[in-house]
């Protein structure tokens, strides 16, 4: 059976006044039906435009390229725009950051949800207002009746949240895209956010596609993680193995960072610089400038995305295994790095 | 609620002082007696002259005047016209209808018009589209409305023929004013031709009128689109999967309307001004014409009063829109 989503080669470019940036660079991404796929990685390294650009909702100037953008098997870049928006909102569905500005000021969300079920169900309008009812119902929203007629400034951030969420899932959809649902919101309030996501996901069976930069909600909700870095896919692992050990220093160094993994340190690990923009893009490893582990061959080959020695997908020339770069060879230019690391 | 509207209506105050003592000072200033003038070429007997300005209380100091007109428009009273004698407030609503006439057919036509030539220049941003727009718009804006008046007037009623080059109405047909408005009046009257006849009176005055209002709300639904279309909520309507008509029209627009509505609110004032002008070219028996052959006559008393019920008439306008952002925003609506 052909899997769910499947995407082969994926760029965004954006064209702008100094030439095109590519913040999407070759992304190959399958997700299977009821799977739950987290997507990590800092800010501007493409997680949320490449599942925007699989949502078609790239605009001008942006420009989307794929070898292949399948759903369930159907040609998502040979539709037209309407045939893609019968998909779209029913069968895929998204829920954005930021829950208050992502909804309409000027309508109450039980026209907005009730819009939803309008274009891709039709039905009585009573039948759409019951439906709604149920729906905020199902994402934890007291009285969810009396709640269909607030507009989106009367509620708070997480009630938002719920209602994109209700929003997403009104139409039963068989992929939903979450871009940092909890970012925005609150640490007690991302926790019920992330537990009602996962519930959802669990009692419909439909996959749910994680965004984050959160490494802890990753190692929480999702069962397969990809790490992503300034628009490219560098790792591909399921969540035990990932945390486990680590094949791309990038990852590595994203685990360290976290304050779990940190104890008995007096500082929390960083990674030093940051994600290269339009204008400093290194050639070789786009992770070089900051990897510990870097060779001259870094600098020099850009290295692809192919499984290493363990069978892990790992875009590295060195993949690390136990925290430890192999393959190297002897006498490489810049020797070995310094490195402070214990055992 | 309540206390927005107590505060809306006490700034009204100011401005009511403001525009009677300017218009009272600004006549005054016009050189010229309107006495002599209404007395014409002939000249006055000094004892007459005398006797008059006591009457219309010339004789006294400016400053009592003005005390004295204050008075009298605070009982409701704002005098008669030196001209006709007749009351201003009467002369004032019988001409009144046919500048609203006019003004609400030139902004039927600035929003007709404006409105989608703004969300189109919006939404193609940076196409031929957009740049045609834009440059006609600000042509439009920079336009003087006498001459841009005459230049409509020589192409279509005098070359071509296709419109009546002033007035309200053919001649050839007469009935009773019932409403004063020509369009309403003319169907009423049940005259065969009548109604067309007001229609192509109508058409030349409200395009000239209309211009400006027009180039203003375009300029300013487009850039309202161009911010809203940025915005997340015009992404997650995308992202429902709804037509593109849809999210433009109905979710981008709803929220870009906004500002726009208060640009028109404003236009009001700009209409009015604007009438004075127009109805002068096209001989419009409007509040306008009535306005500038007074200055002409030096009619203190319909002066001061015509400008006063036209200041009164914006503000009362620029209230409503006020009340009318609540009707909108649910936002302002909500907040206490």
């Amino acid at each position: 059976m052909a899997a769910l989503v499947e995407i082969r080669n994926l760029s965004v470019e954006f064209q702008t006044a100094r030439g095109s940036f590519r913040a999407v660079d070759g992304i190959d991404l399958t997700i299977e039906a009821g799977e739950v796929v987290g997507i990590v990685g800092e800010s501007g390294s493409g997680k949320s435009v490449s599942m925007l650009a699989l949502m078609g909702l790239i605009v001008w100037p942006g420009k989307v390229q794929a070898d292949r953008l399948t759903f369930d098997g159907h040609d998502l870049l040979a539709m037209t725009p309407a045939q893609r928006r019968r998909i779209i909102g029913k069968d895929i569905a998204m829920v954005f950051q930021e829950p208050i500005t992502s909804l309409n000021p000027c309508f109450t969300v039980g026209f907005q949800i009730m819009e939803t079920l309008a274009v891709h169900e039709g039905g009585s309008r009573a039948d759409r207002r019951r439906r709604t009812v149920e729906l905020l119902g199902q994402v934890g929203i007291p009285a969810p009746e009396s709640r269909l007629s607030s507009f989106p400034h009367q509620l708070s951030g997480g009630m938002n949240q719920r209602v994109m969420i209700a929003m997403a899932i009104a139409c039963n959809p068989r992929l939903l895209i979450a871009d940092e649902p909890t970012t925005a919101l609150d640490v007690t309030i991302q926790a019920q956010i992330l537990d009602l996501l996962v519930n959802l996901q669990q009692d419909r069976g439909m996959a749910l596609t994680l965004i984050t930069h959160d490494m802890g909600v990753v190692a929480e909700t999702a069962e397969r993680v990809i790490v992503m870095y300034a628009g490219q896919q560098v790792e591909e692992q399921p969540v035990d193995a990932l945390f486990a050990n680590p094949a791309h220093p990038y990852t590595a160094a994203l685990l360290d960072a976290l304050p779990e993994r940190s104890a008995g340190r007096r500082r929390l690990a960083t990674i030093p610089g940051v994600v290269p923009g339009i204008e400093d893009r290194p050639r070789g490893c786009l992770f070089h400038p900051r990897c510990r582990f870097a060779e001259q061959r870094c600098v020099d080959e850009q290295p692809l995305l192919v499984p290493d020695a363990r069978g892990r997908f790992v875009r590295c020339h060195y993949a690390l295994v136990d925290g430890e770069p192999t393959n190297k060879e002897p006498g490489s230019i810049r020797g070995e790095p310094q490195r402070e690391t214990t055992p | 609620m309540i206390r927005f509207l107590v505060t809306k209506i006490a700034l009204l105050i100011p401005t009511f002082v403001g525009v009677t003592l300017l218009t009272f000072a600004m006549i005054r200033l016009i050189p010229g007696d309107p006495i002599l003038l209404l007395a014409g070429e002939r000249g006055i007997d000094p004892d007459r002259y005398a006797e008059l300005r006591t009457q219309y209380g010339f004789d006294k100091p400016l400053l009592i005047q003005y005390g004295n007109y204050i008075v009298d428009v605070l009982q409701g009273d704002l005098g008669r016209s030196i001209v006709t004698k007749k009351p201003v407030l009467t002369e004032f609503l019988t001409l009144f209808p046919a500048t609203i006439e006019l003004s609400l057919c030139a902004m039927i036509f600035a929003v007709l018009v404006g409105l989608p030539v703004g969300i189109i220049a919006g939404v193609r941003r940076g196409t031929i589209w957009d740049h045609s727009v834009m440059g006609v718009s600000l042509t439009g804006y920079s336009m003087p409305i006498f001459w841009w008046g005459l230049l409509l007037i020589i192409l279509f009623s005098v070359n071509l023929g296709w419109t009546p080059v002033s007035g309200r109405i053919s001649l050839l047909y007469y009935f009773d004013s019932v409403t004063g408005f020509m369009l309403i009046d003319s169907l009423l009257s049940g005259q065969e031709g009548a109604f067309r006849s007001a229609v192509s009176h109508l058409i030349l005055p409200s395009i000239v009128l209309g211009t400006i209002p027009l180039a203003v709300i375009a300029r300013m639904t487009r850039s309202s689109m161009l911010e809203v279309l940025n915005e997340d909520y015009v992404r997650t309507a995308r992202a429902k999967g709804l037509p593109p008509v849809r999210v433009i029209g109905l979710h981008a627009l709803r929220n870009a309307l906004i500002p726009v509505v208060t640009v028109i609110g404003l236009q009001v004032g700009v209409l009015l001004a604007g009438a004075i002008l127009t109805e002068t070219i096209f001989s419009w028996p409007g509040i306008g014409k009535w306005l500038i052959e007074s200055v002409h006559r030096r009619d203190y008393p319909a002066l001061q009063g015509g400008i006063l019920l036209v200041a009164i008439v914006v503000m009362l306008v620029n209230l409503s829109v006020d009340l009318l952002y609540g009707l909108i925003n649910p936002r302002i609506r909500h907040r206490r």
